[in-house]
């Protein structure tokens, strides 16, 4: 029997590559229990409890074979200015983008929207 | 230049067709993840960090300006208007969408072009001296022996599921700058020293990442008519015998260093001699059909001199500055070889924007018989300038942003795209480049410095070649950090050697000071006009390791 992957250190977040696109997207929570992709880290759900990081699992698992995204897998955060950030600065290059290219990426707001005025 | 036949244009365009087939499978949810994976990467499909990496092959670096321009088009209309030279004188894009990949081979099918073999276990593009057919110290052009491995190899259904990736490099002259020895076989023409006939001196077993090995010589006198018969027999030995079960272990080098080189040259005789040699070996109309396309283009009658260029050095020495450092003779007299540097200080080493793509293009169209090359180094090349052009290419080239006068030098630094595009690195490599090229950004200094050759890559991959820089530095995870193992006499040469850890890792800020330190002893013990790797030869590692040992460090 296969031995099943330890998980990583909680709180967590989920993150992939869109299939079509390639872009990193982030579980967030959409509606009152579902959850859906977004391109923007502040939006990622954070997982502070084992219920809450096997939803998220689950949700790897479904949209895996549902062929939406390819290598989704969860990332340890710390909560910074109360968003989510991973501790391991090979995943906060993918929540920003190339380091030499600060005009490129999450952190150029691709694919994020704009915080609503006012 | 070699031009596709309809059996070339007809393999090219049918792998579009099977790969566009492929991706509408995939959105289709027909084919998983895990079926797709090897077909995507069996036609240069990476995913990396931020997106997908499309990796499209350069045969032996030679381009010409219809095919840079339609990469040009291509970063711009695909991707985000650049894009990267690699040490495999490959293009990778860093943006493509999956949905387009298809498009985009098409386009480049329209310019002979494709991204086939450009990853998976087979034979990678072949690699070749980027002054080929221009080199004074050239015996042979390296050129159609590359084109003819290329075809041969293309497809070849006995070696396209090898244990692991393979790597064939040639060159046709004294100096390498191929680093033939660090290739899985290693190719130099060479003149037989009794009949005179140029054969072929073969090396196998050399490679950089995990386990760095410099290849053995096994045969030093092959006739060039046996050219692929004896490949095949070497393929045919390590397919067989080298390592299947653990990835690390499966590369040729391995093989050849646990039997030794002579046993595996002994096993390779022995399979070269059962093989049927004239039904592998190519037919010698089909050689001579290759090289003809690489004949000597129309080289106009020129003085060796030209007035025009000195008149120009004489009253601009910036200009005289960057002919003195990035051009090369030429085997015909009033011209040169021009190397355009991709490292203006403060870049990311290799990246050219699609309107430098075009300012390239154009200059290689207008001055260079329509030729160009890219070379390992990350650089591209110039082949065919007359010497009274080089004004002109040389404002046209600062107008670009392309006139640095860098070459050989220590700010010409080969890096890969480490961390901050690539999905197996586990440090950056980008930043370090830069942070090195500002801190020896001075012309006066990389003057006083020469030639020197620091080469950094982001993972024990070493995509950027750090085990034969003279100074190589290897970017590593430490404790949740990135580190930094600076290494020392490394050479990519005719004398190839593997460079030595100087000392513990260091953090990124502290690179630039450690490089600082190894040029100051450098620059102190030197013996007149003697470069830094002959010092480093001669002194060997201590001075240097006592100096590095001194680098002030971060509190642990």
């Amino acid at each position: 029997m296969a031995a099943v992957a330890k998980r990583v250190p909680l709180p967590a977040i989920l993150l992939a590559n869109d299939l079509l696109d390639g872009d990193v997207v982030f579980a967030a929570a959409a509606g009152p229990d579902g959850l859906a992709w977004t391109r923007d880290p502040a939006q990622a759900l954070v997982a502070s409890d084992d219920a809450a990081a096997e939803r998220l699992e689950a949700f790897a698992a479904a949209e895996l074979r549902g062929n939406t995204v390819v290598d989704a897998y969860l990332v340890e955060v710390g909560l910074e200015g109360g968003r989510p950030v991973p501790r391991h600065f090979r995943e906060r290059f993918k929540t920003l983008g190339p380091s030499n290219r600060p005009d490129l990426g999450k952190q150029a707001g691709e694919g994020i929207a704009p915080a609503p005025k006012g | 230049m070699y031009r596709y036949d309809e059996f070339d244009e007809r393999f090219v365009r049918e792998r579009v067709a099977q790969f566009a087939d492929q991706v509408a499978r995939r959105l289709d949810g027909s084919l998983s993840e895990d079926e797709f994976k090897p077909l995507r990467l069996k036609n240069g499909v990476y995913l990396q960090l931020h997106a997908y990496m499309l990796r499209i092959a350069v045969p032996y670096g030679t381009l010409n300006a219809r095919q840079l321009r339609q990469l040009a088009l291509i970063g711009e209309r695909y991707d985000r208007g650049y894009g990267h030279f690699t040490t495999r004188t490959n293009l990778q894009f860093n943006w493509p969408k999956l949905r387009d990949i298809p498009a985009i081979l098409g386009l480049l099918a329209d310019v002979e072009m494709h991204c086939i073999q450009t990853s998976g276990n087979c034979i990678r593009n072949v690699t070749a001296d980027h002054f080929a057919g221009v080199a004074r110290d050239e015996i042979e052009d390296p050129r159609p022996t590359a084109e003819l491995i290329r075809q041969w190899s293309s497809g070849h259904p006995e070696f396209s599921y090898l244990p692991r990736k393979f790597k064939i490099a040639v060159t046709g002259a004294e100096e390498d700058r191929a680093v033939t020895r660090a290739h899985d076989i290693g190719l130099r023409l060479r003149r037989h020293p009794d009949t005179q006939e140029i054969c072929y001196e073969v090396s196998v077993g050399g490679g950089l990442g995990r386990t760095p090995m410099i290849g053995k010589v096994v045969r030093d006198d092959l006739p060039k008519k046996d050219l692929l018969a004896y490949l095949e027999a070497i393929l045919r030995v390590y397919n067989l015998e080298g390592r299947r079960d653990n990835k690390y272990k499966a590369r040729v080098k391995i093989l050849v260093h646990e039997i030794g080189a002579e046993e595996f040259a002994r096993r390779v005789e022995a399979e070269f001699a059962q093989l049927d040699g004239p039904s592998i070996n190519a037919d010698p109309e089909e050689v001579a059909r290759i090289a003809a396309y690489f004949a000597p283009p129309a080289y106009e009658t020129l003085p060796a001199v030209s007035n025009t260029l000195e008149a120009a050095k004489a009253c601009n020495p910036v200009f005289a500055r960057w002919v003195e450092v990035n051009t090369t003779a030429h085997k015909v007299p009033g011209y040169t070889a021009v190397t355009i540097s991709l490292k203006p200080v403060g870049q990311a080493p290799g990246d050219a924007t699609s309107a430098q793509m075009r300012t390239v293009a154009d200059l290689a169209e207008r001055y260079s018989l329509d030729e160009l090359r890219v070379t390992h180094a990350q650089n591209l090349v110039l082949p065919h300038v007359r010497l009274r052009d080089l004004p002109a290419i040389w404002q046209k080239l600062g107008e670009a942003g392309l006139a640095e006068a860098n070459i050989g030098l220590v700010t010409d630094i080969i890096s890969c795209p480490g961390l901050d595009y690539c999905a197996l690195a586990t440090a950056r490599s980008i930043p370090i480049a830069q942070a090195i090229q500002q801190r020896f950004a001075d012309a006066q200094r990389q003057r006083e410095i020469g030639p020197l050759g620091i080469k950094i890559s982001g993972c024990i991959n070493a995509c950027g070649h750090h085990h034969v820089g003279h100074i190589g530095i290897l970017g590593l995870e430490k404790r949740g950090i990135e580190s930094y193992q600076i290494t020392l006499g490394g050479d990519a040469g005719e004398n190839a050697a593997i460079g030595e850890i100087l000392g513990p890792g260091l953090a990124a800020e502290e690179v630039p000071a450690a490089i600082e330190r190894i040029v100051a002893v450098y620059l102190a013990e030197r013996l007149e006009a003697e470069s830094f790797i002959d010092a480093v030869r001669r002194l060997g590692l201590a001075p240097f390791k006592a100096a590095f040992q001194e680098v002030p460090r971060a509190a642990a």
